[in-house]
């Protein structure tokens, strides 16, 4: 089934949060958002993507609603919970840690 | 707090399947759209657009499922389509369904069995009685050494004035409540009956927090005042026997011990008061002690301890912190009384180790049995795991195209133990089933004459939370191995032929014969201890308790319940007396107030003793028994010095008294103490004779000081007649009845029975039950293991047909084959004995304390358990055996 490797599907978890973390987003708008901040360099596997938010929302980390898109279609919306805030904030602060050692260690060597 | 977002989300995904799958499905549709919408915007035609949106999206199909499984759907689909699947696997296989099932019920229903006594007689044994997790038991200590009044297992009573101080300045406790049962003769109907009752605290229902179902419980003004309050709380069996439910009753008066009682309260229906094995039938207040306990009137006296109490703890408060408390308490009485208290402590126990009532009794037998009926569960699983490889052999085929198609290891294993989980939910019903069906056992094997035992099984929801737990338990210890098994599969391998190899060699025969050697090692533990118990019990049989036990008989006279005053009770006892010794063939006959081996206590006080000198520590204490002239004849135990007691010790002569050999030993350093002088109570009582040494309650009991005293110098209106005659104890009966009837019409003697009858009853009551359940047990798992066995070597033998073809076409004759396949089990069982007896050396000390005068290493009790497990291996391996032997070479070579 190809499931993407721990490190890979943890990122995903966190860029997911990240970019429902202002404002409630459907699917669609999560994968456009985060291949436009990243100046299109993270494209987002879109047959992952689904997956994804089904089992956060399954860790109660995200909520879904449905509601009316742009153009007046219904769409499940995600936004984050409590939980999903503070997860969110660990793993953030995680990973400024782990990526400020890599630096440190790339630039000094 | 998650799991309480995430429970709605888990019941959604099991219940509401569809609509969430209608919801994916909108999802993705929408996300489609949104793509397709985008490509069109960059200039794509829609039918291109269509298909450059599903392409970036991927297997849609695929999206879905992983969805799924990221709900947790799939565990659920899985779990119910393997129960579907496994019922209709045992369903095609009726035989070897029904046989795993029986396995199992017996193990599992043996296990809620035994639980559920435990739970209705140790853990919460008083039905009705509300919060009994935090009753305790007050049980006394003496830390004087040597001449403690104890009983085996070290405890004593406590006395009221304790009590009541207890009471007064404990403050982590919610109440006290003091407890003793009595006896005393009711006629119900037409027949005189023998019931229990209670000495109680006033507080007694209120603390215990039964709610009397007529009229009401006692007040606090019944504690005081001796003799002062005839009242009386009857159970709900005597107010529906004996007063035909009669709802006035309340005012009403019943004479009890002599005295009339006003009857001012029933107690509900499943109340049966608080004491082990007894069901209790009225209650009385503190005040009427004196009525129905002997000895005197103990309320004012420290030093009669008496009171079999327990108490309640406050909410919150551990055993530990309530005991702390109440040994402070004791100190302070014990600097405060010195004469009486000297080395008195209180323990707080949990009611399961409660040492006077029947919990003493129950919870080495228990506990034990426990620990047996679990091992003939292992016993039990093992079988079944066997059954269950031989069906994986029969399913590889299906197994071996389940993995070809794909289907993972860890999805196979949970197939298979699923359908083991099957068995055990089928069997813990039936298990269920068989432990309701037993749950009055227990009585049945400590029946008594007289009073029924009230010794009842519980299941509640703790009886079936543990059956559950046995359940999954063992489904995981029969359906790992072979689900293992079954899932190590190696596809090239499975399409060799397995008849082509060497008998008994395979891979999984040897996983199946490490089975039988577990089996038939815990069979072995079990085979010798129960020829241990079983050789204790006859040796406790033949043992002497001192006074000669044959051609001697006994019966009771309650005086007390026919409403005797001492003048008339002791003129009728001199003419019942008399006569009895009249009667042809009686040898002799005399009067005593206890009965050796019975659960009435003896009399004891503190004894001083002239010209001995205590240890600073120490408070000589002793026990002793109300006789009559002739007692020592009739009981057949020997005088060292001295004489017997004669009609010439009455009341009005000197207090006289008989010792024994410890007696002597310990006050007066084995001197011959005729004459010498020792003070009980207030009186001094001179020494007129040294008895032989005699067990007085239990065989087990270690030699303790104990000394007699005239019937007539300490009277007691409850007597008991020993009668020493050769003649048939039914005719004696009958004389006996015909004699009372004279004297008093209104009279009965309870059951005239041998002395061996009474301690068959009496003292070997716990060994004969745990011998019957060893014996049961024990055999039950001799069966189970020779079936393994059986299974085992029968298989082997089919599967090696080609083998003994081959072997009989080169020249092997019958006889080759029969020694080749009997040696293979006996192989099997020698491992399994030597492992056993390695175990039981190690594991029968551990109900050492259950053994009278053997060796928990007995050569004899393993030489024996080795013949029975060797004999049945024998039967078990013959059958496949001569099989092997009816091999046709043509045909086996052919195949």
């Amino acid at each position: 089934m190809g499931k993407p490797t721990d490190l890979v599907q943890g990122t995903l978890d966190v860029l997911i949060l990240k970019t429902i973390e202002l404002e409630p987003m459907h699917g669609w708008g999560i994968a456009q958002r985060i291949r436009q901040i990243s100046d299109e360099v993270l494209q987002v596997n879109q047959g992952a993507l689904y997956p994804a938010l089904h089992r956060l929302e399954q860790q109660a980390w995200i909520r879904s609603q449905w509601g009316e898109s742009d153009n007046n279609r219904r769409a499940k919306y995600y936004s984050l919970t409590r939980e999903g805030e503070m997860y969110l904030r660990e793993q953030q602060a995680q990973w400024s840690r782990l990526s400020g050692a890599i630096n440190l260690v790339l630039e000094t060597t | 707090m998650r799991w309480l977002h995430k429970l709605p989300l888990r019941l959604r995904s099991l219940f509401r399947k569809q609509q969430a799958d209608q919801e994916l499905d909108a999802e993705l549709q929408f996300h489609l759209q949104a793509q397709i919408d985008e490509y069109i915007a960059k200039g794509m035609p829609v039918e291109e657009a269509r298909h450059a949106a599903l392409r970036s999206l991927g297997p849609v199909t695929q999206i879905k499922e992983e969805c799924r499984e990221m709900r947790r759907v799939n565990f659920f689909d899985n779990f119910v389509q393997d129960l579907r699947f496994g019922f209709r696997m045992l369903v095609r296989n009726p035989s070897f369904s029904v046989m795993a099932v029986l396995c199992l019920t017996l193990g599992i229903g043996a296990n809620a069995a035994v639980f559920s006594w435990i739970e209705g007689l140790l853990l919460r044994p008083f039905p009705a009685v509300a919060h009994q997790e935090t009753l305790v038991v007050l049980a006394g200590t003496n830390r004087a050494s040597g001449d403690k009044v104890a009983n085996a297992a070290g405890y004593t009573a406590t006395s009221w004035p304790d009590f009541l101080d207890f009471r007064a300045n404990c403050k982590l406790f919610d109440s006290f409540i003091a407890d003793k049962i009595m006896g005393t003769t009711i006629s119900i109907g037409d027949r005189a009956e023998r019931v229990a009752g209670s000495v109680v605290s006033a507080n007694y229902f209120d603390a215990l927090g039964v709610h009397p179902l007529l009229g009401r419980g006692f007040q606090t003004a019944d504690e005081t005042g001796r003799s002062a309050h005839p009242v009386t709380v009857i159970s709900y069996w005597m107010w529906k026997e004996r007063y035909h439910s009669d709802p006035e009753i309340i005012g009403k008066t019943q004479i009890l011990n002599g005295v009339q009682h006003t009857i001012i309260g029933v107690a509900p229906e499943g109340f049966y008061g608080t004491f082990v094995g007894w069901p209790i039938q009225f209650w009385v207040p503190v005040s009427m002690q004196e009525v129905f306990e002997p000895g005197g009137y103990k309320l004012e006296d420290r030093s009669q301890r008496w009171i079999e109490g327990f108490a309640r703890l406050k909410p919150g408060v551990t055993i530990e912190q309530a005991q702390e408390e109440a040994s402070t308490v004791a100190k302070r009485l014990e600097a405060q009384y010195r004469a009486t208290n000297r080395g008195q402590d209180i323990k707080l126990l949990p009611l399961w180790k409660a040492p006077f009532n029947g919990a003493t009794e129950m919870l080495p037998v228990l506990s034990i049995t426990l620990v047996v009926v679990f091992v003939v569960l292992l016993i039990a699983c093992s079988n079944v795991s066997n059954l269950l490889m031989v069906r994986a052999f029969a399913r590889q085929h299906e197994i071996t195209i389940r993995m070809a198609v794909g289907a993972r290891q860890g999805r196979l294993v949970q197939q298979l133990l699923t359908e083991g989980l099957i068995l055990s939910t089928i069997s813990v019903v039936g298990g269920l089933a068989m432990a309701y069906w037993c749950r009055n056992l227990l009585a049945v094997f400590f029946a008594t004459s007289g009073v029924e035992a009230h010794l009842k099984g519980q299941i509640d929801w703790r009886v079936l939370v543990f059956s559950a737990g046995v359940c999954l338990i063992s489904t995981l210890m029969f359906a790992l191995v072979p689900a293992m098994q079954a899932g190590k599969v190696d596809l090239a391998d499975s399409l060799k032929s397995e008849s082509g190899s060497v008998f008994g060699a395979r891979g999984k025969a040897r996983v199946r014969s490490i089975l039988v050697v577990v089996q038939v090692s815990l069979c072995f533990v079990l085979l010798v201890s129960a020829v241990l118990l079983i050789q204790s019990m006859q040796r406790i049989r033949s043992s002497d308790p001192g006074f000669r036990t044959e051609s001697l008989l006994t019966t009771g006279l309650d005086l007390v319940a026919a409403g005797y005053d001492e003048t008339r009770a002791k003129d009728f006892q001199t003419r019942l007396i008399d006569r009895v010794r009249s009667l042809p063939g009686v040898e002799s006959a005399a009067l005593a107030r206890v009965r050796p081996f019975s659960y009435t206590t003896y009399s004891s006080g503190l004894i001083n003793v002239e010209g001995y000198q205590p240890r600073p520590d120490e408070q000589p204490e002793a026990e002793y028994n109300q006789i009559g002239p002739d007692y020592f004849r009739t009981m057949g135990i020997s005088l060292l010095s001295g004489r017997e007691f004669t009609d010439a010790d009455s009341e009005t002569a000197p207090p006289v008294a008989i010792v024994n050999e410890k007696m002597v030993k310990q006050y007066w350093r084995g001197e011959d103490p005729i004459g010498k002088r020792f003070q009980l109570k207030d009186k001094w009582l001179r020494i007129v004779g040294v008895a032989r040494m005699a067990k007085y309650g239990s065989f087990g009991e270690s030699p303790k000081p104990f000394f007699y005293v005239p019937l007539r110098q300490d009277f007691s209106l409850r007597a008991i007649l020993n009668i020493r005659t050769s003649k048939d104890p039914t005719l004696i009966a009958g004389d006996l009845a015909r004699i009372i009837h004279d004297l008093d019409a209104n009279l009965a003697p309870t059951e005239v029975i041998t002395m061996r009858q009474h301690m068959n009853r009496s003292a070997l009551r716990s060994q004969q039950v745990m011998v019957a359940l060893l014996s049961i047990f024990g055999g039950l798992a001799l069966l189970l293991a020779a079936v393994g066995l059986y299974g085992v070597m029968s298989y082997a033998v089919s599967q090696s047909t080609r083998e003994f073809g081959l072997r009989m076409a080169l020249g092997a004759r019958q006889t080759h084959l029969m020694k080749l396949v009997l040696s293979h089990g006996l192989v099997l069982t020698a491992i399994g004995v030597v492992l056993g007896a390695t175990s039981a050396l190690l594991l029968t000390r551990l109900f050492a304390t259950l053994l009278y005068k053997i060796s928990p290493r007995d050569p004899l009790a393993f030489g024996l358990a080795f013949l029975a497990m060797t004999t049945s291996s024998l039967a078990a391996c013959f059958f496949p055996a001569w099989r092997a032997t009816r091999t046709d070479p043509v045909r086996a070579l052919k195949d």
